[in-house]
């Protein structure tokens, strides 16, 4: 029995992580199959505290990777960095590639995962080719965009909650070269910002944007927006550049240091020290895609109390007055978000849960202060649904299940699907408890 | 190198199996599960083994297997240099005690059929003028203590014996490796509570393959522990018998 919890480490349940090379054995009599621990809140937690959960990070066996078309089949808990070192250097790359290397093929499908291509390729679920699919009684099904579509359009973005994920197969990109041709463009507002985004969705495969959350005023919504591609051969310089360093946090520091105060400060040294010198050149892969992974266990940055993240879906075009609301809610509540990150989307994919639609999302992170934080996060989930938004499972922990509800009306089909393969409701999470009304 | 690898389909064995495949060095898996072997032969050619990764049935609690095991894995990669060991059995000390059947297939498998295959990987080492015999034994062997003594006879008695063995042999070429792993995350270890200084199998991996490459007879992974040990060595018993560890 260990304590599991999220990347957010909160919350957290007493439960078992039965981990084996045997995905398969493992995931018998299994409620949930959890990979990295790489969702924020309660998604890959047991539903009641004792609960097993299945692990599947030890079943990471490539079982077929075809070169020459760039296909791969892997077992479910062969995580993305992995993959990367191996395709990489052979001239592919995993088609969408999340915030984060530490994620398992199985998980980036159950949480139907996007990146900063989203607005060209979509999400994961797009280019996932097959899954073996372990239901719930006890069948191994290959799952498939054209075998069993309900339920494989069910499974991505269904967080793991139609069947044990066993194996993905994948078509991969053609990369030019492993490196990325990265421009930065600093932005002085919201409108500035969200104006930047669009224009780059035309010309640029990779957009994201930073923004300084504690900035108000005239100010407000101001931020870095970071355009990338994958470079010619043509274009590479003779230094090429190093991954980033890998470091461990070697203590975990006191709550004020991710304090208001601090934040504030190091958000507007980082937006000035980019205004001034914007970055533009030839970047590492791993430090484009995945900035933060270089300091291995940067959730601690939060102490003890952890964080949490609220990313939500906002549709549409206009959406700068709700950007500017939330932003706003957030400074007014006293609050402070280290990391907030804007990106626009392209349009929904099969998933029935999937979590983006043609729109902006808006990521804050969050630091866990108790019935503050849940205020908050009320606030918030209230804006979002007033304009029609919703909010992305993989990062969630404290949404309460009527707000869920209300944003969620997609939840009713999807329920169809999970039921007519999971009747005895076997399947369940402590998320699916919280928002989905699953008896514990 | 030409690699014949005992164990290579789990835990720490697999990892160094990756790591040997990623410099594309040409492998045969000896192993009891068809399907288990089978799928790690895959895996490791799609992580750039050369050619075919060649597996053959070799059953660590059958001595009986070993000789033709070798053999046939001999003609597969036309002649190894290495050879690997890393299957073992293990539970802890409170559940051993209470299964006196699988209490004594580890004291068996452990130590004498360990060794068994040794030898019979070592003539055939010999016979070519040389190479490396690389074997997983384990930092409780190092002492006597009080909650492994099972275990940590048979890994006491296995180090002693690849100690023999490098004295004998490297004169005559044969490089012996003794693998002295800590408390590991592995499948092996699965349920217990992990002490201090608990490792990650691929840094054990990386380290091993530093130690094959530069022939050190004795390799403690992580390598804090080469420094835990070195004081452990040297405490009194009377301190021992008070260390509930």
């Amino acid at each position: 029995m260990t304590m599991l919890s999220g990347w957010g480490r909160t919350p957290w349940v007493m439960g078992h992580e039965r981990l084996s090379e045997d995905l398969a054995s493992a995931c018998r009599d299994a409620a949930l199959t959890r990979g990295l621990g790489r969702s924020y809140g309660d998604a890959s937690l047991p539903a009641r505290s004792g609960g097993i959960v299945a692990g599947s990070r030890r079943a990471d066996c490539v079982l077929a990777f075809d070169r020459v078309r760039g296909v791969l089949r892997a077992e479910a808990g062969m995580s993305l960095s992995d993959l990367t070192e191996l395709v990489r250097p052979l001239g592919w790359s995993c088609p969408v590639v999340p915030g984060t290397g530490q994620v398992t093929l199985g998980g980036m499908v159950a949480a139907d995962v996007h990146g900063k291509n989203h607005h060209v390729a979509g999400t994961l679920g797009q280019h996932v080719t097959g899954l073996l699919l372990l239901v719930a009684d006890g069948r191994e099904l290959v799952v498939g965009p054209t075998d069993e579509p309900e339920l494989f359009d069910a499974t991505l973005g269904g967080m793991g909650l139609t069947g044990h994920i066993l194996e993905v197969e994948l078509q991969l990109q053609a990369i030019p070269s492993p490196w990325i041709r990265l421009e930065e463009q600093p932005v002085a507002d919201l409108e500035a910002l969200l104006g930047a985004l669009r224009a780059a969705s035309d010309s640029w495969p990779y957009t994201v944007a930073w923004v300084d959350a504690l900035a108000t005023g005239a100010a407000l919504g101001r931020g870095v927006v970071m355009k990338g591609r994958w470079a010619e051969t043509d274009e590479l310089v003779t230094a090429l550049p190093r991954p980033p360093r890998e470091r461990t946090l070697p203590f975990e520091p006191p709550e004020w240091a991710l304090g208001r105060t601090s934040v504030g400060l190091f958000d507007a040294c980082y937006y000035h020290a980019h205004r001034l010198r914007p970055r533009r050149g030839i970047v590492h892969p791993d430090a484009f895609f995945h900035p933060l992974d270089a300091l291995h266990d940067w959730n601690r940055l939060y102490g003890r109390r952890g964080f949490v993240q609220h990313q939500c879906m906002l549709p549409g075009d206009d959406v700068a007055d709700t950007v500017r609301r939330l932003l706003t809610a957030l400074v007014a509540r006293n609050g402070s978000s280290f990391l907030t990150v804007i990106k626009d989307c392209g349009a929904e994919g099969r998933g029935l849960l999937s979590f983006p639609c043609a729109g902006v999302s808006v990521a804050l992170d969050l630091p866990m202060r108790g019935a503050a934080t849940q205020a908050l996060i009320d606030e918030l989930n209230e804006i979002v649904i007033a304009a029609s938004g919703r909010i992305y499972l993989a990062k969630d922990a404290l949404t309460r299940p009527e707000h869920f509800a209300a944003m969620e009306p997609r939840v009713a089909a999807w329920n169809t699907v999970r039921r007519a393969w999971d009747p005895d409701g076997k399947l369940k999470s402590a998320l699916s408890v919280r928002l989905l009304g699953d008896s514990p | 190198m030409k690699v014949v690898l005992l164990g290579a389909t789990r835990g720490l064995g697999r990892s160094l199996a990756r790591v040997m495949a990623a410099r594309g060095e040409r492998l045969c898996l000896a192993g009891r599960d068809d399907a288990a072997l089978a799928k790690s032969a895959r895996d490791l050619e799609a992580r750039g083994a050369a050619g075919t990764v060649e597996t053959v049935r070799c059953d660590l609690s059958v001595p009986a297997t070993f000789a033709a095991a070798l053999d046939q894995a001999d003609a597969l990669l036309e002649g190894f240099d290495t050879v690997v060991v890393t299957a073992a059995l293990h539970l802890p000390q409170d559940q051993l005690e209470q299964d006196p059947e699988f209490c004594d297939e580890m004291l068996a498998v452990n130590f004498a059929h360990t060794l068994r295959f040794c030898e019979e990987a070592r003539t055939r080492l010999l016979a070519r003028g040389g190479g490396t015999l690389c074997v997983y034994s384990s930092v409780s062997g190092d002492r006597g203590r009080q909650q492994v003594s099972l275990y940590g006879a048979t890994k006491a008695g296995l180090s002693r014996y690849l100690e023999s063995l490098d004295h004998a042999h490297r004169a005559q070429g044969l490089v012996t490796i003794c693998v002295k792993p800590g408390f590991i995350h592995t499948s092996m270890t699965e349920g217990m509570q992990p002490p201090p200084f608990a490792g990650q199998p691929d840094p054990v991996a990386r380290r091993v393959m530093k130690a094959i490459d530069r022939g050190w007879p004795v390799v403690y992974a992580p390598p804090i522990w080469s420094l835990v040990m070195f004081v452990i060595k040297r405490l009194p018993r009377a301190v021992m018998r008070r260390m509930k560890f």
